[in-house]
């Protein structure tokens, strides 16, 4: 097994032993609590009234702001690797990086133009 | 301005000899001491925030739990535990159950590439008082801040209820809009450092002299970056002014309405737990994580210097950059949703990126030992041009009415 994967099991083992923290936590919330069913208990929170309808609805919007932000974290993936790298890429890197970051704005500034950012 | 390059390149020197059960059991207590502490900060901090709070509105705060109410928070979680809590019967239960699993889970994880001292040394083993150096490093940071969504997202929507959607909905859309903010602001130190780990960056802004706080730790350096990911980190916490997650008076509360008992607790954990996070982030990133004067008085490489001082200055400017939270907190109202929407994306983007050009032009430059008085200025314009002149292609608001 290489060092490189030696780091990552760590990680693994870290991983295990937070979901039995966190497990033990709810878990034992469940063996403390009371519990006394009652019909209304299970009713949805509407501020007081009695809930209307079925699954709420939200604004598409928001979706085009996800849609974006996979865009932006895709990019990353590129301009990490160069962040790293850039005294042995140098100049070459350089210019590299800022054409893609302005092809990049150019997809921000489309956006922008066609008023996804638009709010109300 | 020297940066050393980084002695243990392959990561924790813990796994050098293989991986036998001593170095898995390492690995648990160091899991089990850094849950404890953090458990522990979390309940100090809740503390702390109220009490100071209470200061600055001239109130007295929690007082009757312990002395100084300093037991308070534990007061409240004990309660908790206590607490009935009944599955609504319109949420699709699984999820439900699973979102504040997902919620803590990812607050805990981030936090585990934090180097909080510096090396340890029991018996033959050697090992980073730090739980995890993966060679991802920082992007190990925003991976889990992105799963952290997941808690948000899932639990407003395995609800089967309209106020917990509308604001899972809007807190996520937050949070995604400032990490890619948060993201690119990182690139402004990766450009410094040269390296994504952790203990790599932290070891680049070594303690060699006074001098060291300007030249050496990064905040200064990559002042631009600092900013920026302060209140990219601040949105991303939920933190005031940007706490849409939670709004009384819109939302009826926020994503986790439908949760109490224990679960409402874990979620509760794991917000304050991000904002511990990312509050040692940027002590990592940004303030030396844990290097600063060693005891003058005391063997330089004896064990106080070597293991507590570290952690001491660590956990010193760890509770600086809090106590400023909570200054936060007391002293801002909340923005407009569509304003902080309108900072991420129409500033603070485009200010990161401007910043890791200018930046990796500065950088390049010296290596290449370019005149820099020439050279910063130039490129400072050239990219503010690049920037008018796109920003030249945006609509105004007129326009914006227009297109509706």
């Amino acid at each position: 097994m290489t060092e490189f994967y030696r780091q990552y099991l760590s990680v693994a083992v870290l991983i295990g032993a937070a979901a039995l923290m966190f497990g033990a936590m709810l878990g034992a919330g469940r063996l403390l609590r009371p519990n006394r069913p009652q019909p209304e208990k299970f009713i949805t929170y509407e501020a007081g009234s009695d809930p209307v309808g079925g699954w709420g609805q939200s604004n598409v919007r928001y979706y085009v702001y996800a849609l974006l932000f996979v865009m932006f974290d895709v990019e990353a993936v590129f301009i990490f690797p160069w962040a790293v790298n850039l005294k042995s890429l140098g100049v070459y890197g350089l210019i590299e990086m800022a054409v893609f970051i302005i092809v990049l704005t150019l997809g921000l500034v489309y956006a922008w133009r066609k008023g996804v950012l638009r709010w109300a | 301005m020297t940066r050393l390059a980084n002695p243990f390149p392959g990561g924790d020197p813990l796994f050098n000899h293989g991986l036998d059960l001593t170095v898995i059991g390492f690995v648990i207590v160091k899991t089990l001491i850094v849950f404890g502490l953090l458990l522990v900060s979390v309940l100090l901090y809740i503390w702390f925030m109220r009490k100071v709070i209470a200061d600055m509105q001239n109130r007295i705060g929690p007082d009757q739990a312990g002395p100084f109410g300093i037991l308070q928070t534990l007061a409240d979680g004990i309660k908790l535990f206590f607490k009935e809590h009944s599955t609504p019967a319109r949420a699709d239960r699984p999820v439900y159950l699973l979102a504040p699993f997902v919620s803590a889970l990812a607050a805990f994880l981030a936090f585990a590439i934090v180097p909080f001292g510096g090396i340890a040394r029991l018996g033959t083993h050697t090992t980073f008082l730090q739980l995890a150096d993966p060679p991802v490093g920082v992007l190990w940071l925003l991976a889990m801040s992105g799963i952290g969504v997941y808690g948000v997202m899932l639990a407003g929507w395995s609800s089967g209820s309209k106020y917990p959607l509308l604001g899972s909905v809007r807190a996520s859309a937050q949070v995604l809009s400032y990490e890619a903010a948060m993201g690119l602001s990182i690139v402004g130190v990766l450009v410094h450092t040269g390296t994504l780990s952790t203990r790599g960056i932290v070891l680049q802004q070594t303690w060699q002299n006074w001098h060291s706080f300007v030249s050496q730790w990064l905040w200064l350096p990559a002042i631009g970056a600092f900013v920026i990911f302060l209140i990219a980190a601040t949105a991303e916490t939920n933190h005031p002014p940007f706490d849409f997650s939670e709004a009384e008076e819109e939302l009826a509360g926020g994503y986790h309405i439908e949760y109490g008992g224990i679960r409402f607790a874990i979620f509760y954990l794991a917000e304050f737990m991000n904002m511990i996070t990312m509050s040692a982030i940027a002590v990592t990133l940004f303030l030396g994580g844990p290097s600063g004067p060693k005891l003058g008085f005391l063997n330089q490489g004896g064990w106080v210097n070597v293991w507590i001082v570290p952690v001491f200055w660590f956990l010193l400017k760890l509770w600086v950059v809090l106590y400023a939270t909570v200054w936060l907190r007391a002293s801002l109202p909340r923005l407009r949703y569509d304003l902080l929407m309108d900072l991420g994306w129409k500033v603070l983007i485009e200010a990161a990126f401007l910043w890791a050009m200018v930046t990796g032009v500065i950088v390049v430059g010296q290596d290449q030992h370019w005149n820099l008085w020439i050279v910063t200025p130039a490129a400072a314009v050239a990219a503010l041009l690049v920037y008018g002149f796109l920003m030249m292609c945006v609509p105004g608001k007129r326009e914006l009415e227009d297109i509706r």
